[in-house]
């Protein structure tokens, strides 16, 4: 399983009812369900990561993350997670309050673009920043709705979420433990997030 | 597609007779019940690796390989599915299909023999619901000494036995696959089938479902329901694509009220081909078994049945499909999720409509081959396990 989602598998209660948006292969659901007693739903697009899931034993629905999340109700999970997606998404501020509606509690993962790397490649070549975190040129990415890490706190604040914990992240996808906890939007390549009411 | 299987015939079980007659969910009694079902592949020595195929409306327990004298390439309906290395794997799987309760393909239905009168049932058949279809499938499991299946599979009304038996028998299914199917017919389904059974009841040779002694049949109205279902179970875009406006045998039209476009002439041939091999007395009652049939309406009995049974689901649309649309299959999903089980969904792309689920799409046979391998592999059972 990838560094990034054995913080967020940390960050979830043994038994809860969890909700992965864009769950990718499956790793972590399978994770979650056979370890932690919690059952589970993905939500995954890409026929791959189906298939994917199908063959760990995990209940996914395949499609748009952002058309199947209005159809399920209210409440229905006790997390909902979202890693590394949210700048993939077309509304991300819609999606947080859907995911808001179906879970008290919600994780999102994502890269920060305010990351130093980033902001001196554009500031020192002028072109868009090419990163191991963000492998794509500009025109084919499908990373759509960049942020700095300050950026998201602003909109989890202006949707009405309380971060209730943040773990900042190195290029790894692993916990920083130096300097980056200080100045996270500036040396952290990303963060977890945990928020709640 | 060659069948994969060979030669196979259809064998028959009385599972219902004399002082165990078949109780039906109304109360009534049936006194007998034959069964016609066929298997493909072998039960493994722990009786874990069989598969239960349950048929759509028109359907019968031919699903795969050829009988006796069949035209090679016309092999039973659901073939493209079931056969060594096919998604139902019979190197390892034990697939069981069953002419349902109702229907005319050798299980007992209208058409059947009604002991007290020693005619022809007709309309004196008790109304059935798909429950009673379960009840009969599981009497001929019994007979056979399975006692839990390794899948359930069914398209149509063949996805709602799935759910009626899951829902009804907890821990009888690890893996329920319900294809194009509904959870509750809506209004222009039960609309559609009110005017097939006006069709069939019309006719002046249905004689109130007596006619086997007549010497006559229903046969145009039983041919106009299955082409007014016909419609139905394509979509527009296959329709076009398959006819277009092209004419019949000509190249100009002939203007005038008979067949002249290829879709009405393949449209009558289907009606045709239909009354052939259909009874019209059991079109009624499974039609009435489809209109009727509503096994989430106690949501309470389903969450603590669900949550007994521990069966996974896999639910498939087809985006084509406007009989039972996404739409019904997207609420099955949520449903049987509501009450608490594991359930994978998918709409599949196809241009077939509501028949897409008989065609092999490879995306649609890659999901159910990966979901039965992996009840197959929780099961232990691999491609050598007979």
């Amino acid at each position: 399983m990838r560094p990034d989602l054995d913080i967020v598998a940390a960050m979830i209660d043994p038994g809860s009812r969890v909700l992965d948006l864009g769950c990718g292969d499956g790793a972590l659901l399978e994770n979650l369900i056979a370890e932690h007693d919690c059952s589970g739903l993905g939500v995954e697009h890409d026929p791959d990561g189906f298939h994917s899931c199908i063959a760990r034993g995990v209940p996914v629905t395949q499609g748009d993350l952002e058309s199947e999340l209005p159809a399920i109700d209210t409440g229905t999970f006790d997390v909902a997670i979202l890693s590394l997606t949210l700048q993939a998404v077309r509304h991300p501020d819609r999606v947080l309050a859907e995911m808001k509606r179906v879970a008290p509690r919600q994780i999102v993962s994502l890269p920060n673009f305010g990351h130093l790397r980033l902001r001196s490649g554009l500031a020192l070549n002028g072109r868009m920043p090419v990163t191991s975190a963000l492998p794509y040129q500009w025109f084919n990415t499908p990373n759509i709705h960049l942020c700095t890490l300050r950026d998201f706190e602003q909109l989890t604040t202006d949707t009405g979420m309380r971060i209730l914990r943040r773990v900042v992240l190195d290029g790894k996808g692993e916990a920083e433990s130096g300097p980056a906890k200080l100045l996270p939007n500036l040396l952290a390549q990303g963060a977890v997030y945990t928020l709640g009411d | 597609m060659p069948s994969g299987i060979g030669l196979v015939e259809t064998r028959r079980a009385v599972v219902f007779d004399g002082d165990r007659p078949l109780r039906l969910d109304s109360g009534a009694e049936i006194k007998r019940v034959d069964v016609a079902y066929e298997t493909y592949g072998e039960l493994n020595d722990d009786r874990s690796n069989a598969v239960f195929i349950c048929h759509a409306l028109s359907g019968d327990a031919h699903a795969a390989g050829l009988h006796e004298g069949d035209e090679p390439d016309r092999p039973g309906w659901w073939d493209n599915i079931i056969g060594p290395g096919r998604p139902l794997d019979t190197d390892r799987l034990f697939v069981i299909c069953a002419n349902v309760l109702g229907g005319c393909g050798g299980t007992t239905g209208p058409s059947s023999t009604d002991p007290d009168t020693g005619s022809p049932y007709g309309l004196r058949f008790p109304l059935i619901q798909v429950r009673d279809l379960v009840t009969v499938h599981r009497a001929l499991l019994a007979e056979l000494g399975i006692e839990r299946l390794l899948a359930a599979v069914g398209g149509s009304l063949g996805g709602m036995q799935v759910m009626q038996w899951a829902i009804d028998h907890p821990g009888e299914i690890d893996g329920g696959l319900v294809i194009a199917a509904s959870g509750r017919l809506s209004a222009q389904n039960i609309a559609f089938s009110a005017v097939a059974r006006e069709a069939i009841m019309s006719d002046p040779d249905f004689n109130g479902g007596d006619w086997y002694n007549t010497g006559t049949r229903p046969d145009r109205g039983l041919g106009l329901a299955r082409m007014i279902g016909h419609i139905t179970y394509l979509s527009e875009q296959s329709m076009r694509e398959k006819f277009g406006r092209r004419i019949q045998d000509a190249e100009v039209p002939r203007y005038g009220f008979d067949v002249d476009f290829q879709v009405e002439s393949y449209l009558h041939y289907q009606g045709q081909s239909f009354v052939e091999r259909f009874d019209a007395n059991s079109y009624l009652y499974l039609g009435r078994v489809m209109d009727y049939f509503d096994p989430f309406q106690d949501a309470v009995r389903v969450q603590q049945q669900i949550e007994v049974g521990d069966t996974s689901f896999l639910v498939l649309s087809f985006d084509s499909d406007w009989r039972f649309s996404t739409a019904h299959s997207k609420e099955i999903a949520a449903e049987l999720r509501l009450a608490g089980a594991p359930v994978t969904f998918r709409e599949i792309t196809s241009s077939h409509g509501h028949d897409s689920f008989l065609f092999p799409i490879p995306d649609y046979h890659e999901t159910v081959s990966g979901f039965i391998d992996r009840l197959a592999s929780e099961r232990g059972i691999g491609s050598d396990a007979r």
